[in-house]
């Protein structure tokens, strides 16, 4: 069996699969609960000055009979005592020594509030700090959260802060709403981060109530922004995730979150160059038991692929990410349907047709009418192989010989 | 042969009821699953498999993983996936029963990761590092497999005695040929080879071995010896050619030479169990014109679950109900079946009696008995020390499977009188961990024990 362990910045792990900062690491004995069900870590319920929060807070996106395959959600950190906090965070890594746990925090912009709870943390024997800079509402209303993660001074300048006071691994989350993740991830490694970890949630409001007219989630008539995770925001993060992988200039390990769900989603970051995962979304669906498919599932992926551990896999696929100009220009795909296969739905007739460029036609088979791809016409954009619901009836064959190759910048010497 | 129908057609018509899924059928199927939390469908299955967990599986396309979660709880996941009842069990408790009045296809999901992993060859369980310790098994059906499977992977060294040719007991003689092969059941036995169970065919015990060569030989013996012949129905005729017992005739099924297993056109089968039901809906697909179900109670009181009943009624089987066989009548020559002899009964104060002068004739070549299976008492009776109750089981502990004599512990039909193949699997599971408690005085507990 492959092994799962990973050192992440210094911090061990048994396995990549840590839980998010949110409610399911609101306290000691659900992170004692999650551990014991196989997770390999847990960064704790943001923690900082307790809040009042608001009820309702969650809401979520259905897709045909998929449940929450988006959640958005208006709660802020902690409402419980820091004191209460600490007490268990020292209690859980008694506990649990080999397990990594990490804090999360969030303070108003001063030197002095961000030193102390640092030191408070550190007092506690925890592994790690991560430093909430992407809650995209109600904390960034009072310059918290997000407000700082979009503002690359405000990231370098409170993450110095955090390592002069304390010796712990500090690990920058970053929020994703802004227009580039390479700015604030620069300014945190500037700031001398040891590790990143992405995204925080994306703003969002989630739908309207035709018969009430009230945006959800309904707080006494009135609704606000919230932040946007679960199975829909995974491209988003794979993407910033390997933006940041492949920077150059970012030089420290990467923590992928946001829509992770499964072993699949999790080995994805990993080859995009995750060295840890971390899942909120999911265990508030399902709860901690899906780590255990997640552990099982990468295992085997790993013994059928040949790979001894999972940190051979990390990064593996970060050097097939590259600017659309270094693309070639010459690689040709035709679409080729297989008629042993067609159920006869005809959908990637019409979406050619209608959405991309009308060359899939219809042949006789044995009497009856099958669509056929017209290979001089068709540009090989995927649309009708996406579409297609049978297995293995559309595949996209190369047609050029491979002896060429030229890119747009080649092309136009930029 | 007596059948109307070619060799292709009766191919055709033993095709598999419960075909294999496609992987797309089997994506939207597992993605279907809400992933209950403690499932109805894990506790309605006797084997108390972790179905929703097996399932999330195969959605995220962990189809080892998915088999081995199946096999920690049953052994005989293979077999069970084709022949369970489902329908009374894990799929009739399945919430989308009420949801979308239409339950998740768990069956037709297990057998989806079964049939990854015995057709590839993939083990997902290794054999235990050798504890010292040897373990006869009398039995090679689903009690016997399964607790040999759990005991090879707790180290045990482990021999089967079975007196047949083939391992598998009823898997692999008994089950209907449109649930499952004998190359299904053979997959499985193989499976359980690997870990290195050694098998004893063509061995009985009580005739080429005896109880005093298993004892010393091994520190405890397992008995899964099932049940016995076909019971009598005593009445004249039944010495007759063209007399058959359900599962003689079922067995010659299973070999499929079709031109070679008994037929006629005419054809009466006695009993309204699930065994009579397998043998009218196989005497049809095999070409039969007509198919009597004879029965001397209401529809009411039949033992059938009602889908197979549903199953015989759609394969244009006819039934008498409320009659009795009082005679199997011979042709000219005195040899051969020509009639069944029948008395109408009703009931009068509670209790079944023959109407009478409704006695008549139907016109049969074959008469097939399928009226429950007698206990193998007489074998039985010869283990030392074991006590069997009235009804002619195996008394045991309900916990550990120890029967009256501490070396000897017993699962199955033989213990519970006759179920299903599933309840089987349950009884080797829990006669693994009281064997393993016996001797070695360490308890462990198998998934879904
Ligand atoms: C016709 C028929 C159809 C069935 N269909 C279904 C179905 O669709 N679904 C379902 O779940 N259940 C079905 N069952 C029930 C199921 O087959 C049994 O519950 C199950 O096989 C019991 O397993 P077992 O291991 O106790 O016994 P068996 O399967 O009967 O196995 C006992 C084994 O012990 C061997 N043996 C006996 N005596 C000796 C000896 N002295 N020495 C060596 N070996 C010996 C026998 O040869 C046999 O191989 C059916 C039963 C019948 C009869
Ligand atoms: C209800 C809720 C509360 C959250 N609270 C916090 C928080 O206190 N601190 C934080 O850093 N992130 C918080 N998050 C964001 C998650 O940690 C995570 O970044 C995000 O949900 C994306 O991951 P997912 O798609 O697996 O849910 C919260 C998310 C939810 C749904
Ligand atoms: S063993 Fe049988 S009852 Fe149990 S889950 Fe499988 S098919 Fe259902």
């Amino acid at each position: 069996m492959a092994d799962l362990s990973v050192n992440f910045a210094g911090i061990q792990s048994p396995n990549p699969f840590w839980l998010a900062s949110a409610p399911p690491t609101n306290m000691g004995s659900m992170v004692e609960r999650a551990f014991d069900t196989g997770w390999g870590g847990a960064v704790w319920k943001t923690l900082g000055e307790p809040i009042v929060n608001v009820s309702s807070r969650l809401a979520a996106m259905d897709y045909g009979s998929q449940r929450m395959m988006g959640l958005n959600n208006i709660e802020l950190i902690t409402d419980r005592p820091l004191d209460v906090n600490l007490k268990e965070i020292r209690d859980c890594k008694r506990k649990y020594p080999k397990h990594a746990l990490i804090i999360s925090l969030m303070v108003e912009s001063k030197r002095e509030a961000w030193q102390t709870i640092a030191k408070q943390v550190e007092d506690t024997g925890a592994d790690g700090v991560e430093l909430n800079f992407g809650c995209p509402h109600g904390m960034s209303e009072r310059g918290m959260g997000a407000a700082m993660g979009q503002v690359p001074e405000y990231t370098c300048m409170v993450t110095e802060w955090v390592k002069e006071a304390t010796n712990l691994p500090v690990i920058v989350k970053l929020t994703p709403n802004i227009t580039a993740i390479n700015y604030p991830a620069r300014a945190a490694v500037k700031g001398r981060a040891d590790a990143l970890s992405l995204i925080n949630t994306i703003n969002s409001v989630m739908g309207v109530d035709l018969d009430t007219m009230i945006p959800h989630p309904n707080v006494n008539g009135q609704a606000a922004h919230g932040g946007y995770c679960g199975p829909a925001v995974k491209p988003i993060a794979l993407n910033m995730v390997s933006e940041l992988a492949r920077d150059p200039e970012v030089t420290i390990p990467i923590s992928g979150i946001g829509g992770i769900q499964t072993w699949r989603d999790a080995a994805e970051f990993l080859l995009l160059g995750a060295t840890t995962v971390q899942v909120c979304t999911a265990v508030m669906h399902y709860g901690y038991r899906i780590v255990e498919d997640m552990i099982d599932g990468l295992s085997n992926y790993l013994d059928e692929k040949g790979y001894a551990s999972a940190g051979d896999i990390i990064g593996k696929s970060v050097h097939r990410v590259t600017d659309w100009g270094n693309l070639d220009l010459k690689y040709k795909v035709v679409a080729r349907i297989d008629h042993s296969k067609c159920v006869n739905c005809n959908l990637c007739h019409i979406a050619c047709e209608d959405g991309a460029h009308q060359c899939i036609h219809f042949t006789d088979v044995h009497g009856k009418a099958y669509p056929i791809v017209d290979e001089a016409e068709c540009v090989g954009c995927n649309l009708c192989h996406l579409v297609c619901p049978a297995p293995g009836c559309i595949s996209m064959v190369r047609v050029d010989d491979g002896s060429q190759t030229m890119s747009w910048r080649e092309m136009t010497g930029q | 042969m007596n059948s109307s129908l070619s060799l292709d057609q009766i191919t055709n018509n033993f095709r598999e009821i419960h075909p294999p899924l496609n992987r797309a059928e089997a994506a939207f199927e597992a993605n279907r699953c809400l992933y209950c939390y403690d499932a109805p469908c894990t506790q309605a299955c006797p084997t108390h498999i972790d179905v929703p967990a097996f399932i999330k599986k195969i959605a995220s396309g962990n189809l080892t993983g998915s088999a081995r979660v199946i096999l920690d709880a049953n052994p005989i996941g293979s077999t069970c996936s084709r022949v369970c009842p489902v329908e009374a069990l894990c799929e009739g408790a399945c919430v989308e029963n009420t949801l979308m009045k239409q339950p998740i296809q768990i069956g037709r999901l297990q057998r989806y990761a079964m049939d990854h992993v015995l057709s590839k060859g993939i083990d997902v369980f290794k054999a235990g590092a050798a504890n010292g310790k040897s373990v006869g098994i009398i039995g090679s059906g689903p009690a016997g497999l399964s607790c040999a499977m759990y005991l090879a992977r707790l180290g045990y060294m482990v021999t089967v005695y079975e007196r047949r040719a083939k391992a598998g007991g009823l898997g692999t003689y008994g089950m209907a040929e449109y649930k499952m092969t004998q190359q299904h059941s053979a997959d499985e036995v193989a499976m359980i080879e690997r870990l290195g169970v050694q098998f004893r065919l063509n061995c009985e015990v009580g005739r080429d071995v005896t109880f005093a060569d298993l004892e010393a030989a091994h520190d405890a013996v397992f008995i899964g010896v099932g049940l016995g012949a076909t019971n009598k129905l005593g009445i004249a005729g039944e010495e007759l050619a063209g007399v058959y017992d359900a599962l003689e005739f079922i067995e010659h099924i299973k070999t499929r030479d079709w031109a070679n297993v008994p037929m006629a056109k005419r054809i009466a089968v006695i009993g309204a169990g699930n065994t009579a039901i397998d043998a009218v809906t196989q005497a049809k697909r095999l070409g039969a014109e007509q198919v009597l179900m004879i029965y001397r109670r209401t529809q009411k009181e039949m033992s059938a679950y009602e889908y197979e009943y549903e199953l015989a009624k759609q394969d244009a089987v006819e039934f008498r109900w409320q009659t009795t066989p009082i005679e199997i009548v011979a042709d000219a020559t005195g040899k051969q079946v020509a009639a069944l002899r029948c008395v109408r009964t009703e009931l009068q104060d509670g209790k079944l009696v023959n109407v009478v002068g409704s006695e008549f004739n139907l016109p049969v070549e074959m008469v097939i008995k399928a009226i429950g299976q007698q206990k193998q008492r007489s074998f039985l009776a010869t283990v030392p020390g074991i006590n069997i109750d009235a009804a002619g089981r195996v008394v045991v502990n309900a916990v550990t499977m120890q029967t009256d004599n501490p070396k000897y512990f017993a699962g199955g039909d033989c213990v519970n009188g006759g179920a299903e193949a599933v309840d089987a699997a349950q009884h080797g599971k829990h006669a693994a961990m009281g064997i393993h408690q016996f001797l070695m005085g360490e308890a462990v507990t198998f998934a879904g024990a």
